[in-house]
């Protein structure tokens, strides 16, 4: 039997919706069965919690006086520059900005003990951040120079505006050079000494949801400990790769952009991480609720980590040299058991995904729609589908020669 | 009941000798290795945990020191931030000793201070900063 997501909000609303984490939904959906469990079961709550590197957020800081035009001009928080293209006083923050003196990787492997994101979990921490500008200064616009403590309550808005979040499914890392490589697959030891994967499994969103059936443009999520929504597909969303029986990528496909204030935050779901010899990345909490409208979904739901696949990627030669296949499939049970064997090889296996953060997510998720404060929502555009025949390109390059300028 | 985590220095002529075995026969203490290793010059470097009676323990030391072993304590210790540690597990393939480990099939990771031989492998694998070396 079919339900509305009116429906369900009307069960939240009388305190009598059933709601169960993406983990505890498989024993549900084994005992008692796809049908009924199906017409028992509203919502099963996901998660996720991982570095998601295009991720950022913009502030509008309010106007000075006399006025700064920070447009056009050039602006730092605690020494990490932001993008000032827009109107006076508004700014845009991306998590893996560097500071400006930072050595990056000049002193190899690289730190990158402080950026962008760290910004974020500050500002969300509710310290205090420097703000540096230098304007050029207008008629309107007289001030040309601007220093001042600045926190997240004093801003006008601050939003965090994520590009791709949540990546339905990911590589599995692996190094098969004879010297450590410094990654955002972490720290890889030589020879296939260890592998690195990063996603929640059976927990993460978009593989409780494979074809996307249940979200879009306006779904309410958890974000960063707050509420948030989704804007559509995330930038490199890729539905059209190889699935396997049950739907599931086999590789990275689909991905999430969001939105949520950060006034409403918690740093404990928004972490600066600082990936050596790599750069900054911002840890992102998410969790989507998934409402069980009919079996199909319910099945789908009813994922486990045995089900899902990743591709084991050389991450010395093959990734960045983009040489496509994988050295081998595994599922999340075998990575999660802490040891895969690629090539005859026993490889020790380690995420950069938090799981236990992850059920920690879908756990805080579903106390709130059983307290009833927290309601779903109806996507007013869905995301594309495997059938939208979308493929994610590589960057064609066309040689510039000296002469009148691009052709038309 | 007193214990100790110490670094030995074996030099090339002790190598052979069974040191543990009369430090847990001779001194009845408990050894527990947490790391081994001989560098290319022959010098051996076991860091160890003793625990025993003090009288046993204080015996033990000068009985290393008259054979000819080198006796340090660790000199660097390590602080894992509980706080800042968001249990993604990424540290915990690279721990030779299994300090850092992962319970499964629930994923929670913990810190057991007593396996740890500094070794600082760690460091730079965690994102986050939850491992800090102290000096003593
Ligand atoms: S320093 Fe880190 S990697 Fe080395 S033993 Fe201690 S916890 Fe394990
Ligand atoms: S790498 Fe850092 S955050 Fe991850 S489990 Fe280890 S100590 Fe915790």
């Amino acid at each position: 039997m079919a339900k509305t997501i009116e429906e369900i909000n009307e069960k939240i609303r009388r305190g009598k919706a059933v709601v169960f984490n993406a983990e505890e939904v498989i024993k549900v959906v084994k005992s008692k069965g796809l049908k009924k469990a199906a017409t028992e079961v509203d919502v099963v709550t996901t998660g996720t919690f991982a570095p998601m590197c295009s991720s950022g957020a913009y502030f509008n800081v309010g106007h000075t006086n006399p006025r700064i035009k920070l447009g056009g001009g050039f602006v730092t928080l605690n020494g990490v520059p932001v993008y000032t293209g827009y109107a006076a006083v508004d700014i845009l923050l991306g998590a893996t900005a560097m500071q400006v003196e930072d050595p990056l990787n000049r002193i190899y492997p690289g730190k990158f003990l402080y950026g962008g994101a760290h910004v974020i979990e500050d500002l969300v921490s509710g310290r205090d951040v420097k703000l540096v500008a230098r304007a050029y200064g207008t008629d309107c616009y007289p001030r040309k120079q601007l220093e001042t403590w600045i926190r997240l309550e004093d801003m006008n808005e601050a939003v965090l505006l994520n590009l791709r979040n949540a990546y339905q499914n990911y590589n599995v890392g692996v190094n098969l050079s004879d010297h450590v490589i410094h990654t955002y697959m972490g720290v890889l030891q030589p020879r296939m000494r260890n592998a690195t994967y990063c996603s929640a499994g059976q927990l993460s969103p978009l593989l409780n949801d494979p074809f996307y059936r249940t979200l879009g443009m306006g779904t309410r999520i958890f974000l960063g400990g707050g509420i948030g929504y989704v804007l559509g597909g995330g930038t490199q969303h890729n539905p059209s790769v190889p699935r396997t029986e049950r739907g599931l990528p086999r590789m990275g496909a689909g991905t999430l952009s969001v939105r949520g204030e950060l006034k409403q935050m918690n740093p404990r779901w928004l972490r600066g991480a600082s990936m050596t010899g790599y750069g900054v990345s911002l840890a992102v909490g998410i969790g989507v609720p998934i409402p069980v409208l009919d079996e199909e979904i319910m099945h789908y739901t009813a994922v486990t980590d045995a089900d899902i696949v990743a591709q084991v990627v050389d991450y010395s030669e093959a990734y960045p040299n983009c040489v496509p296949g994988s050295l081998g499939e595994v599922s999340y049970a075998e990575l999660k058991s802490g040891s895969i064997k690629i090539q005859g090889k026993n490889v020790p296996t380690a995420s950069l995904s938090s799981y236990a953060r992850a059920r920690e997510i879908a756990d805080i998720l579903k106390r709130w729609i059983v307290e009833g404060s927290f309601f779903l929502t109806q996507p007013v555009e869905p995301i594309p589908s495997v059938e939208a025949g979308l493929r994610c390109k590589a960057l064609n390059e066309r040689p510039v020669v000296n002469g009148p300028g691009p052709s038309r | 009941m007193a214990q100790l985590k110490v670094v030995l220095q074996f030099p090339p002529n002790l190598i052979e000798q069974p040191i543990t075995y009369q430090l847990i026969k001779k001194h009845d203490l408990m050894v527990n290795i947490l790391g081994a290793r001989i560098t290319p010059k022959e010098q051996g470097r076991l860091v160890v945990e003793i625990s025993g009676k003090k009288k046993n323990l204080d015996a033990a030391l000068r009985f290393l020191k008259e054979i000819g072993v080198g006796v340090e304590p660790l000199a660097r210790d390590v602080t894992w931030h509980e706080d800042r540690c968001i249990e993604c597990t990424a540290c915990t393939s690279i721990c030779p000793t299994g300090a850092l480990s992962v319970s499964r099939p629930e994923m929670r990771v913990t810190f057991n201070h007593g396996k740890c031989i500094a070794c600082e492998l760690c460091v730079p694998v965690c994102p986050y900063k939850a491992m800090e070396i102290v000096s003593k």
